[in-house]
């Protein structure tokens, strides 16, 4: 048995397979880094730390004639959101019940989406991850509020991307607010600016629940390392007469290659 | 040649049960193949010849491994069972019959193809096989 302890739990395989199947449906649709970096893994719940190839520049040697050097590694994370799923909605759901309350569930995926994003587009600095604005050299490019100058914006991005030998194609990480303007915004003409966008970018435009703005940044791979651990997994956790605990957990790593293979998108101030 | 490694008619088969199906019989080839110069190195008295089959047979190993890693990595399962198994040190009918029990821990969903993996969700090792998406969006 895994350290997820799922065969622990009072669930039927019917239970775990309702639960799997919403967790999956719930994360997919935000999870923007993935669609947007290099991912490598799953390595599995025993991987502790990426190889950075380096080490520390201090001789940490007592002895006389022996050179001591620690590498220098970065750990994963370990993301865990917890969750309830009431025994009596499982009980339904055995009897092929096809509206089972996944409340908890729902939202405990958004909350490990958002984490991941943040960490990887913007930074977390007490768990020791640079992200990937927070990174890039580039002065963020202000947009207006109205979003009418939102393909220049992007466009000069681009070209700021190619003035630093930064090929493409590209993708864009668009935070809540900027994705539904982009969706829902014709320019001039009634042209979408989605695929206004697309043209300019030549990759994905992605939602990214817990972005601010939005991130442009290349795809040409090798400048953006996602490694996987523990790929998104439920655990459980206990269970009393009414409800079972459980949680969505992964670990990973994340680290800029290249920073400045990516230029922000902010808002203007005082909104 | 025909289309041997189909046991079903392929038509009525997924896509991606049709590419399972081929990188399985690749699998077959390449450990037939080492089987072959195994056997070959061990008679040849010529040592240029055996220098140029061992390397060959390196080729052999390089593709074997790549093939049973694309299938393990569609194969949640499967996959689970060979951590247990591969690399290990001691028993290996034991390390297998722990794996196989593990694994067992989890939903079903052994076959290639069937319910739970074509909707990308492992079931061996409760993880939700999500993994990359790159590329995807709007």
């Amino acid at each position: 048995m895994s350290h997820l302890l799922r065969g622990h739990a009072p669930i039927t395989d019917e239970g775990w397979r309702l639960i799997d199947q919403e967790a999956r449906e719930r994360l997919l649709p935000g999870l923007a880094a993935r669609r947007l970096v290099d991912f490598s893994g799953p390595k599995g719940w025993e991987h502790s730390a990426t190889n950075l190839g380096r080490v520390e520049n201090t001789n940490v040697s007592e002895l006389k004639g022996i050179e001591a050097n620690r590498r220098v590694v970065q750990p994963l994370l370990e993301l865990r959101s917890r969750f309830t799923v009431s025994r009596a909605e499982l009980r339904d759901g055995d009897r092929g019940a096809e509206d089972v309350d996944f409340t908890a569930l729902d939202a405990a995926a958004q909350r490990i989406v958002e984490a991941e994003n943040t960490a990887v587009f913007h930074s977390w600095p007490k768990a020791g991850v640079q992200g990937i604005a927070a990174a890039s050299p580039h002065k963020p490019i202000v947009r207006k509020k109205s979003f009418e100058d939102y393909p220049g914006c992007v466009a000069r991005a681009v070209e700021l991307l190619l003035r630093n030998g930064v090929a493409g194609p590209y993708g864009i990480a668009l935070g809540r607010e900027d994705y539904t303007s982009v969706v829902e915004t014709t320019e001039h003409g009634g042209y979408p600016l989605l695929d206004h966008l697309r043209q300019i970018v030549k990759g994905p435009l992605v939602w990214a629940p817990g972005v601010k703005g939005a991130v442009v940044i290349s795809m040409r791979g090798g400048d953006f390392a996602f490694e996987s651990g523990q790929d998104l997994s439920v655990g459980y956790d206990s269970h009393d007469a009414e409800v079972v605990s459980l949680y969505i957990e992964e670990s990973y790593s994340f680290r800029v290659l290249t920073p400045e293979a990516a230029v922000a998108i902010v808002a203007p101030k005082g909104r | 040649m025909g289309f041997d490694q189909y046991h079903e008619p392929p038509e009525e088969l997924p896509q991606q049960t049709r590419t399972f199906a081929r990188l399985c019989a690749s699998l077959t080839e390449e450990a037939e193949a080492i089987g072959w110069y195994e056997q070959r190195l061990a008679v040849e008295q010529d040592p240029d010849a055996v220098a140029v089959m061992s390397d060959a047979v390196g080729e052999e190993y390089k593709h074997f491994s790549m093939d049973l890693e694309f299938l393990l990595r569609r194969t949640p399962k499967w996959r689970a069972i060979a951590k247990g198994v591969l690399f290990q040190e001691g028993d290996i009918v034991e390390h297998g019959e722990a794996a196989e029990a593990a694994a067992d821990d989890g939903p079903d969903g052994d076959a290639p193809g069937a319910g739970e993996r074509a909707e990308g969700i492992a079931s061996g090792n409760g993880s939700l096989g999500i993994g990359s998406l790159r590329g995807e969006g709007l």
